[in-house]
């Protein structure tokens, strides 16, 4: 029942069958297998041991995936951190992690140094790429040296295997603790509702860093199905050409990425008659591209899928009531179970808004050190000792139990799939001087889902422009947090108390959509 | 290649035009993407590989380009070939306004 037990036996089956395919180049299950033992040792070497945090800054590689599994084989526990990230957040997440090695890409060198230092790092980095420091091992003379499997690190399923640091409302990143055991059974509970199989070919342009991508990597090799791995979706057009090329059956992706999809609509220049399935998470699919993308690749199969980071994935709607229920996200998956309760805690019955909660093997272990976010978010269920998980969305169910998303209970929003915390944005346009007030929402957008638009009130005396504030963000946090909006005003709307009241921006750009 | 010396006319034209635009989408990328920093901007630099243009940063090009020098770009043409570096985007915006 360990996660890396999966790509041991795909390694065995599959006889040299690509695992992974990217930038034109096929790596083979036994090749990752292979690759993985000598990174795993090359850890234990430099000190990993059981339990460790082992943090990445990789963009979408075949170095990733090999990263994955070799801290897995030693023992440790992923952290894969977003590439985009900035010094500052990945020196907090060095720390918060307390991470015993980090795996970085030299093309972000600069970065990655900034953090370690600032920190104070007392861990290992394994640079990708040309070695850039004296400090620091390198990752191809570690994959260079002879192969030796790693020593058994004596794990159990009950032991953690991921950490994915994910937004919260207070703006400050809690990573979200996954062990072997909820890993093992999301993998199997997601590829079983998706009936995918080994001749599956599934085309992924989600980052690795982003538990939606990496879990396309762990079901291939559980199923033992190859993963053509894009670095980007920058260039759609190429990426979508791939699906010809490798006969790709299924696509998972975001609102965002079928938007793009559709603009190539109706498609004479694609083939895409090898495809299965589509599916969708992270944000609501919009009914009107469900309906165009069923008219337009008949064959396809729509997953409307809804999940998040502290539980993996909560449900599916079955595409054969997809027609009825454009909106909805279906009921919970295998071995999941879900209901939604009112402000007293009682159960909602048909068509009542309130909290959904998740109980199930799916369901995180906690956030990494941070009790009191994890009592609050993890609280008794009927049965003694057990957790279960509110999830701070707000749903309602219809009469026959399928689940509609209403909102979030906090400012928290999504901008193409990804959760976007306005505090953490307005901290940082706060760091100017001549920024006297800010106010981040979320504005529905087509493409985004949710784009971030930011009201500022400059100071007294102080003239602000709107460059500046795009300059300040973009050298502060990572790009998809850039607003894409910036309003100056002279004031913002407050209640009595003197609190900025956000609700009431959000709801006049919704009056003028 | 030919020196410009002997070079045909529609040629010489044609680089001077690549040399000019290539300027415009250099100071554009600079102060957009590399806050004014762009001492290690080369002419061939790969502007995704290193991080310097994101999935975002490549919509924002093709606007930039699309109002700046004229030109329709469709969804077919934001490809690698044409603007993965300052060279490709300027052959690519001289063939566009041929």
């Amino acid at each position: 029942m360990l996660v890396h037990h999966y790509l041991r036996d795909s390694a065995r089956q599959s006889l040299g069958k690509p695992a992974i395919i990217i930038a034109n180049q096929a790596h083979s299950f036994q090749e990752i297998d292979e690759a993985s033992d000598r990174l795993a040792s090359g850890l234990q070497g430099l000190g990993v041991r059981r339990g460790d945090r082992v943090a990445t800054m990789l963009d979408n590689s075949i170095e990733m995936v090999i990263a994955l599994w070799a801290t897995l084989k030693a023992g440790a526990v992923f952290v894969p951190v977003s590439p985009g990230t900035k010094a500052d957040k990945l020196g907090f997440l060095l720390a918060d992690s307390e991470a015993a090695a980090l795996i970085a890409s030299t093309d972000f060198g600069q970065r990655v140094e900034d953090a370690t230092t600032r920190v104070s790092f007392d861990g290992v980095t394994i640079w990708v790429g040309d070695k850039i420091e004296a400090t620091g091992a390198s990752l191809s003379e570690i994959l260079a040296r002879p192969r030796r499997p790693p020593a058994d690190p004596g794990l159990i399923d009950q032991d953690l295997c991921l950490i994915i640091y994910t937004s919260g409302s207070t703006g400050s990143p809690k990573g979200v603790m996954m062990t072997h055991r909820n890993i093992y059974n999301n993998v199997w509970s997601i590829s079983t509702y998706l009936r995918n199989q080994p001749d599956d070919v599934i085309l992924s342009v989600l980052p690795l860093s982003f538990d939606y991508g990496l879990f396309q990597v762990l079901t291939g090799a559980r199923i033992g199905f190859t993963v053509v791995l894009e670095r980007s979706f920058a260039y759609p057009y190429d990426v979508l050409n791939r699906i010809a090329q490798y006969r790709v059956t299924g696509l998972p992706g975001v609102p965002t990425i079928f938007a793009k999809l559709l603009q190539f609509a109706p498609f004479e220049g694609l083939e895409l008659s090898s495809l299965r399935y589509l599916s969708n998470t992270a944000a609501p699919f919009p009914a009107a591209h469900i309906l165009a993308l069923r008219k337009l690749i008949p064959q396809v199969t729509i997953f409307s899928m809804y999940g998040l980071t502290e539980c993996t994935r909560v449900s599916f709607l079955d595409p054969s009531r997809l027609e009825a229920k454009l909106t909805s996200v279906g009921r919970a998956m295998p071995n999941s179970e879900t209901y939604i309760l009112d402000d007293q805690g009682r159960r909602c019955g048909p068509r009542e808004i309130g909290e959904l909660v998740v109980r199930g093997t799916s369901v995180m272990r906690g956030y990494w050190r941070r009790p009191n976010e994890t009592t609050s978010t993890l609280r008794d269920g009927d049965i003694p000792g057990e957790k279960i998980l509110f999830t701070g969305d707000l749903f309602w169910k219809d009469e026959e139990g399928d689940l509609y998303f209403v909102g979030r209970r906090d400012d928290v929003f999504k901008c193409r799939g990804e959760k976007v915390s306005p505090r953490e944005v307005e901290a940082c346009l706060y760091e100017l001087e001549a920024v006297a007030e800010v106010a981040v929402v979320g504005m529905p957008d087509s493409t985004d889902g949710m784009a971030i638009k930011a009201y500022v009130v400059p100071r007294e005396g102080h003239v602000i422009s709107e460059p500046m504030l795009r300059q300040q963000c973009l050298r502060r946090l990572e790009p998809l947090l850039v607003p894409r909006f910036f309003e100056l005003c002279t004031s913002l709307p407050k209640t009595e108390s003197g609190k900025i009241m956000t609700a009431a921006l959000r709801s006049s750009l919704r009056a003028a959509e | 290649m030919s020196s410009a010396y002997n070079a045909n006319p529609s040629q010489l034209l044609s680089a001077v035009d690549e040399t000019a635009i290539g300027l415009q989408v250099r100071t554009y990328i600079i102060d957009n993407f590399l806050l004014g920093a762009g001492d290690h901007l080369q002419d061939g630099t790969q502007l995704m590989e290193t991080g310097i243009l994101d999935s975002t940063g490549v919509m924002e090009l093709v606007a930039f380009l699309e109002s700046a020098f004229d030109v329709v770009i469709a969804e077919e043409e934001i490809i690698p070939e044409n603007l993965n570096s300052l060279d490709n985007i300027s052959a690519f915006i001289v063939r566009k306004s041929r």
